[in-house]
Order: structure tokens, then sequence, then C-alpha cells
């Protein structure tokens, strides 16, 4: 109760309420500190840390084959790209040359990992707007990609199939004809999507207009990933920087306009077609070849400052090492998607009510560990 | 239209001892037929709830207590009394602990005046319709108290919503039926069924019946409390809304409460628009007690459809929510009882 | 732009910076051909060195006008802050910034750095790009920067009771921390 202010004789007055830590909204240990008046935002401001593990002073002690086993516990859901970027950041460091088999294998797993990271959101999307059987119908789908990446490399969520120099393992015979039988099953699936929560009066209703962000202030607010391409900022990281065998495959990057939630939401379903796409382009066409190089057992980057970019399925993530020329890196920053993405809820959800707040931080696609690192 | 065997029921007693007594002991007894009704049937929805929700959801549902979980919900319930009554520190203690009876007196008695059959009806008085509006309002209460009482923000709010959205919502659903009133010209729920032996009302009174109908089925979802209007409940905005803080038995009352709520609206709609236990065409006229089977499915036909709603369609948010009721489905209201009025003093109604 | 070109034009903002970039890189990889000789202490330092962007040592007191200008100029016109680390050096402590030209799409990192390790503070950088007030916070929380003119300077992710800076180097929490 902070302040109260007389608008036409009625008497409002201002309060706190906490959303989070346990919250349903908030997909994880964040707590929200709301300031409202009514059913109005006034103020939104994160607390975090309820899960930080601080995982860059876990990297400090640890060796770099290490490092890419913490990575999959920050974005969970984007675990082979996090995976990804530290192997990328190593190898760039160390100067190899990865083999084609090697990028190539690595892009259609990063997509397909986007794709299940997108099903998944879509599903908690929808269930955070109120229609409750969009969860299964994600989860359908998300279901036949981990599949994919148990056979693959033995595990469902947190895959560690990347090590500097390679894939843990080649890939598994039956790949890519589940890949070819996933594509066909999801290509009919995306238009269910569209049916069920797309075109429906309600979301559009609930979703147009709410949690506006603009160009300007989504650079500003270092927005990137889905967030970003909604307002218009063309910020894709696969576009500008391109890594692994994304060069070599053509893709649109989806972008919106009206920088609303139902934009953001455009532009992950989009998201989904283009993914499918890329894998389609790469499926067919797997190089023969090593599936890893071998390097030292222990891996000793040269002194000096390495930063990669890759995109996750939440935006761009940088891994910025500082190495000394020992085994462990002197200083290793991970900048995540999420931690950016967050940092501007309290720009665009004020004003709003509380149902546009929960809307508006289901299209941010917030992982906490991410932000928690 | 009394009960007949409340009547028989009646003549055993008062054989046995003196009037007065007698006539209360059939009350009670009545009561309890009803209660075991009430509980029976709130189970049972809940367990169609759940079955019908797994098969939107590309689940099963519960199938392992009894044939194809048929006991299921017993033994929640069972759970339910087991649990704890846990509630927080500084809540107003004597509402807190009053609030679930009113939800829970208000539908039990909104459940005596239903016609199931032609002589199974507890109470049939001669402003029925009105009565009903007049007690499912009284629920509102409850969930203002329970809300209030728990002395927590998130139920504040649950509460708040909820008084918003049953007084704009009750509205339409009064005038709804009002529409429905000017066609059959009496309030009592026996007489709406009667004049329906020529053509249920949806007919009779086809395209104002229908705009009615629709915006009864919306109100009475909305007044439910029950998504895409759920805006009390709000899992993923409030948490759990007005009953956050109530556990145990005091939480099932309320649960329960929200399904024979739901079950009422539907048996509300089935009176007014569908002939109640009249079957589709009289072919069995000559079988009476095959009303309550008529009156069953076309309730619960009713029910699967808002359960439809509830696993289909996102929830609205509280502002679209006033403007859905106050600009459009009001004016359309008062707009179709014009119309209705109209096509009764033209002589315009369908008769079979 | 490319490096060198940037180079040119930042050091041309700041006048004395000019011979002290010659000076740094001609034990770095060189691009630049001029090589004056020149006496004067100078406030920018470039490298490439060990990185493959264009690096800027500054003052802290430079810290702020640099960082707009960068922002502002238009033919730099770095309006991305995409990363804000911050470093222990041992001693020194300081933040790099990483920063990306969403129009030209040419990045540069530049660093600033403090000995003063009891109260070291930099001006903050958040009315500039909006996305550092939350990354500021986060160095405060691990590394205790005080950054001026912060309009939240509050700890992000530790309570507020917590004691010490947990990313420095010679931070030491024996339950917590596990050191192999």
């Amino acid at each position: 109760m902070q302040e109260s202010t007389t608008i036409n004789n009625f008497k409002s007055e201002e309060y706190f309420i906490n959303m989070g830590p346990q919250h349903p909204a908030t997909h994880g240990v964040l707590r929200l500190l709301l300031t409202i008046d009514g059913e109005i935002i006034k103020r939104v401001e994160p607390d975090l840390g309820y899960i930080h593990r601080s995982i860059e002073k876990m990297c400090e002690r640890d060796s770099y084959q290490q490092i890419v086993h913490l990575t999959d516990r920050m974005d969970y859901l984007s675990s082979h790209i996090n995976n990804e970027a530290v192997c990328l950041t190593v190898e760039k460091a160390l100067e190899l040359e990865i083999p084609d088999r090697v990028k190539v294998i690595r892009t259609i797993i990063g997509e397909l990992t986007r794709i299940a990271s997108h099903c998944l959101w879509w599903g908690v999307m929808g269930m955070d707007v109120g229609a409750l059987t969009t969860y299964f119908y994600g989860f359908r789908d998300r279901e036949m990609i981990n599949d994919i990446f148990e056979e693959t490399c033995g595990a469902r969520l947190t895959m560690n199939y990347n090590v500097p120099g390679g894939l843990m393992w080649d890939i598994h015979p039956n790949f890519v004809n589940r890949v070819k039988t996933f594509i066909a099953h999801f290509k009919t699936k995306i238009p269910e999507f569209d049916r069920l929560l797309t075109e429906n009066i309600i979301f559009q209703k609930r979703t147009k207009g709410v949690g506006i962000l603009s160009k300007e202030d989504a650079i500003s607010f270092g927005a990137s990933g889905p967030v970003g391409r909604a307002s218009g900022y063309s910020c894709d990281v696969r576009k500008y920087h391109p890594y692994s065998a994304l060069d070599r495959v053509t893709f649109n990057e989806s972008l919106q306009t009206e920088g609303d939630t139902f934009a953001r939401y455009k532009v992950r379903i989009q998201e989904m077609w283009e993914s499918l796409s890329i894998v389609e382009q790469l499926i067919d066409n797997i190089p023969e070849g090593e599936h890893r190089i071998a390097t030292n057992a222990v891996i000793k980057l040269p002194k000096g400052e390495y930063y990669q970019k890759v995109e996750t399925a939440r935006g761009e993530l940088g891994v910025y090492i500082v190495s000394t020329g020992t085994k462990n890196p002197y200083r290793l920053k991970f900048r995540s998607p999420g931690f950016s993405n967050l940092s501007l809820l309290n720009h665009i959800a004020v004003g709003g009510k509380i149902g546009d707040l929960v809307a508006t931080m289901a299209t941010l696609d917030l992982v906490i560990p991410d932000i928690d690192r | 239209m009394v009960l007949n065997i409340s009547n028989s029921l009646r003549e055993w007693l008062s054989t046995m001892m003196p009037e007065t007594t007698a006539h209360i002991l059939e009350m009670v007894i009545i009561a309890l037929i009803y209660l075991g009704i009430f509980s029976i049937a709130g189970l049972f929805l809940v367990l169609m709830e759940r079955r019908v929700a797994a098969w939107f959801q590309l689940r099963i549902g519960p199938n392992r207590v009894g044939y194809q979980g048929l006991l299921q919900t017993i033994a929640d319930a069972l759970k339910l009394v087991s649990k704890e009554l846990t509630g927080t520190e500084r809540a107003d203690k004597f509402l807190y602990n009053l609030a679930p009876y009113f939800v829970i007196i208000s539908s039990l008695m909104a459940l005596g005046l239903i016609p199931f059959t032609e002589n199974f009806q507890a109470f049939d008085i001669n402003i029925g319709i009105f009565f009903l509006i007049a007690i499912s309002s009284i629920g509102v209460i409850g969930i203002l108290l329970g809300g209030w009482a728990s002395n927590n923000k998130y139920s504040l709010i649950g509460a708040m919503r909820s008084g918003v959205q049953t007084i704009s919502y009750e509205l339409s659903v009064g005038l709804s039926l009002l529409t429905m009133i000017v066609l059959t010209g009496s309030l009592q729920l026996s007489e709406i069924v009667e004049v329906q032996k020529n053509g249920w009302l949806i007919v009779q009174g086809h395209i104002p019946a229908i705009i009615a109908f629709m915006i009864f089925i919306i109100a009475g979802t909305a007044e439910t409390n029950r998504a895409p209007f759920d805006m009390v409940e709000a899992e993923s905005e409030l948490g759990a809304g007005f009953h956050t803080e109530y556990s145990g038995m005091k939480f099932a009352y309320f649960f329960l409460a929200e399904f024979i709520n739901m079950f009422i609206i539907a048996a509300i709609a089935t009176t007014v628009f569908f002939g109640a236990w009249l079957s589709p065409f009289g072919i069995t006229e000559s079988l009476p007690w095959l009303g309550i089977f008529w009156f069953l499915l076309k309730t619960l036909a009713l029910v699967f459809l808002m359960m439809w709603f509830r696993w289909t369609f996102p929830r609205l948010r509280v502002d679209q929510l006033l403007t859905l009721e106050w600009k459009y489905l009001l004016p359309i209201n008062l707009v179709n009882i014009v119309i209705m009025a109209w096509v009764v003093w033209q002589n315009l109604t369908i008769q079979i | 732009m490319t490096n060198a070109a940037l180079k040119e034009l930042i050091a041309s903002w700041f006048p004395n910076a000019k011979a002290d970039m010659d000076h740094q890189n001609s034990d770095g990889d060189s691009d630049s051909n001029d090589n004056k000789e020149s006496p004067i202490e100078n406030p920018l330092e470039f490298t490439e060195e060990g990185s493959e962007f264009l690096n800027i040592q500054v003052p802290e007191a430079l810290l702020h006008e640099l960082m707009l200008k960068l922002k502002t100029h238009p033919e730099t016109h770095f309006d991305y802050l995409f990363c804000l680390t911050g470093m222990d050096w041992e001693p020194a402590l300081g933040v790099v910034y990483h920063l990306e030209s969403t129009e030209h799409r040419h990045i540069v990192v530049v660093k600033v750095k403090t000995e003063d390790r009891d109260h070291p503070s930099f001006d903050s950088v958040s009315d500039i790009w909006k996305t550092a007030e939350f990354h500021e916070r986060e160095v405060y929380d691990f590394f205790g920067i005080r950054f001026n003119n912060h309009p939240n300077l509050k700890r992000l992710f530790l309570t507020d009771e917590w004691d010490g800076y947990p990313l420095r180097k010679d931070y030491v929490d024996e339950i917590n921390m596990v050191i192999k």
C-alpha cells in the first residue's frame, strides 16, 4: 500500500502480490513482485536466483569437456544447441577443422531441438491462456522427437551429444528414416495447431495488441530470438553469423512487425515450418565421414578471448571464454537469451491486466534455469 | 404436481404417527434422497468430466478403480474426507467455514425444482423459474465470502472477479429465460413442460428461441464459472482463485457445487428449451417412467457441450468478459425479447 | 566497417588516442601504416590481439562518453549491447561490453577496469542500452562493482545479506564451493 489515488471519487490503492516462486504461470521458480491496482499491473519486478547454481563459477574449475555437460542444465529445452555453442567456441579457439558430417548432423539435431522446444512452448502457451488441451497436443509431437534423440544419444532432455571435436557417437542407423517419418507427421500437425489455437477468436482477442514491444526497444533491451523478430528486428544469428551447416541451407527468417503477443506467437509457429524445411534439406545429404576428430585428452585453449553466438530456441546464446592457456577457462560468461528477454517484461506488461501478463510471459518463453545460470 | 411417491409415503407415515410429525419426517426423508442424488450426480459428473477431458486430450483418463474407473471419484471423495483441514492464520474463521455451505446449499435447493419426470419433482412452486434464478445467485455470496475470509490476495481477486461476473451474467440468464416465459406464459416448471407437449419450446419459438438458447448456454457457462469463463479460478493467473486456501472436504464442497451447478444449468436448459422429460415426437408417451431417461440424456448432452467448451477454448480476459455481457449479450437479449413478444403476438409460433 | 576503419574513426573522437593506438598496434597485428611518435599519455587503447574483435580499453572517466558516442554516431551506431561481462583480472576488476550494430553488423569490445577492489564503481550505461540495467545488476551481484546513476542497483540473484561477491577470484566459501 504505497500510494493511493483518487480518480472519479473512487479511492484506489496499489498493493503488492507475489507471483511465484510457486505459481503455475511462471514455469519454474521465478518470482515476480507485482504492484497491482485492482487488476491493472503497475510494476513487475523479477526476483531471481531461486535455482542459481553459478555455472559460470563452476566452469572456472572444470575442463572444457566437462563444461559441455553443464550447459544443457541451463536452457534444458535447447540443450543440444547449448552444447554446440561451447563446442564451437572451443573448436574455434583450437582452430579445428570439423568434418562436414558433424556439421550437418549438429544442424539437423539443433533444428529438431528447436521444433521440440517450440512444441512444448505451444502447449504451455495454450495452457497459460486457459486452453488446457493444447498441452497434450504439443507433447504428442515433441515425444516423437524425444524418441529420436533417445535412440541417437541415449538421452531425451539433457543430451550431451556434442563433444569438442565432433559428436560423441555416430547417428543410429534408423535416424534418417525416423526423422523423415517425423517430418511427414508434423507437416499435418502444424495446421492442426492453427485450427485449435491460432484461429480461435478468443485467443486472438487475448493476444492481439497486448504486450507491445517496439523495434527500438527490442534492440535496446537486447531482445533476441522470436521475441526480437516479432518486433520486426531481424536478429537471427543463423542468418548473420551462420555456424555449423547453416550456411548451406536456405530458409526465411520469420519476421513480424506488430511486436505484440500474437506476433511472437506467429513467429514461433513459422519457425517450426522453417526448421522443418532446414531438416528436410539436410536429411538426405548427410555426408559420409568421421563423426569426431581426435583432440587432446586435456584441452588447453591458447591465451585469448573467444566469443561464439548461436541461435537457441529462445534467442541468442553467447559463450565468452577468456583463456590464459591453462586447461580451465579463466572466465566463462554465458549471455543467455532468457535473461535479456526477461528484463523487458516490466516494460511491456505495465498497464495490462493480470491475464495479459500471463499471456505475455508465455510468449517470452522463459526457461528459468537459463536465467538463473 | 407433487411427487407421487411422496404422497404414498405421507399416507403411509400418517397411519403411524400424528400429521405434523409425519410431515416433518417426510420432508427429512425427501431431503436425504436429494442429498444422495446430489452426491452421486456430483461424483458421476466429475468422473464424466475427467473421461471427456481425457478423450479430448488424447489420454485415457481414470480407468483403474472399479469398472472403467467408475469408483475413482468415490475413492477421491474418501481421500478428501480423510484429509486435514488447513487454513490461513489470520482468516476470518466464521465466514471462512460458512462459505462452502452457502455454495452447496444454494445448488442443493435448486436441484429440488428440477422436474426429472412428470412425478419426480420435489418442489413445484408457481414461481419456479424465478425461484431458480434467485437461488442460484446466493452461491456467489459463498464465493465472495470464501475469497474474502481466506486472507489471501489471490483468493480476494478471484472472489471479486466472481462477484462481477456472476452479477453481470445473471442478467443474461434471467432475460433469456424471460424470453421463453413470454412463450409459455407461466413461471411454473410443470406448466412449462405441459406447454411443450405441442413441440419443444426451441421449436415453437424458432429463431428467437434459438438465440435465447445460445445466450442462455453462454451465460450459464459463465454463471457456473467454468472455462472459458473461469476467471474465478484461472489457475494460470490466480493459482486456484477463491478456493486457494480451502482443503479437504471444504474444498470438495466447492468442487461438487461447481459440477452440480453445471448440471442445474443444463437441466434448466433442458426443461425450458428441450421439453424436459418429454420424449422426442412422443415416442415413449405410453411409458412415463422413461421420462427420467430422456431428461438425463438431454441434460448430459448439454453437460457434454459445456465440457467441450472447457477443453477447447482459451479463457477470456476479465474486461473482455464484461464487454461480452454488457455490450453484446444484454442488448441482443433485450431485442430478442421484443422479437419473441412480436412472434407470440402475431401467433407465428410453430405448433406440432 | 572493418576493424581498422573503426579504430581510425573511434580514435579520432579522442584526439590524444591516436598515437597510443599505433603504439599498441606495433606489438599486435598491425593494420595501420601510420607510425607517429607521441609522448602524450592517451586515453584509449586499441588491440586485436587474442580476439577476433576490435578491443578498446577505456579509462573509467571516459566510459560513458565513449559509449554514448558509439551508440549515437551514425557510422558506428552500436545499438545492440549483446553481452556485458563482469571480470576479475586479479587484481583489477572490470567490465567487458560486447557491442554490435544491427545496421552495419560490426562488433566492438569495450573494456574498462579499476584497481580499486574495495569500492569499484563505473558509470552505468543503462541509460544508453536498457538491457544494461539487468546485466549491471548481475555484475554488481557477483563482482560488487557499483554502477553510478543506475536506476535500481540491488542484488539480483543473491539475497541482500549475502556476504562477499562469489565470482571474484578471491571469494572463499568452504561449504558451497567444491574445489577439485
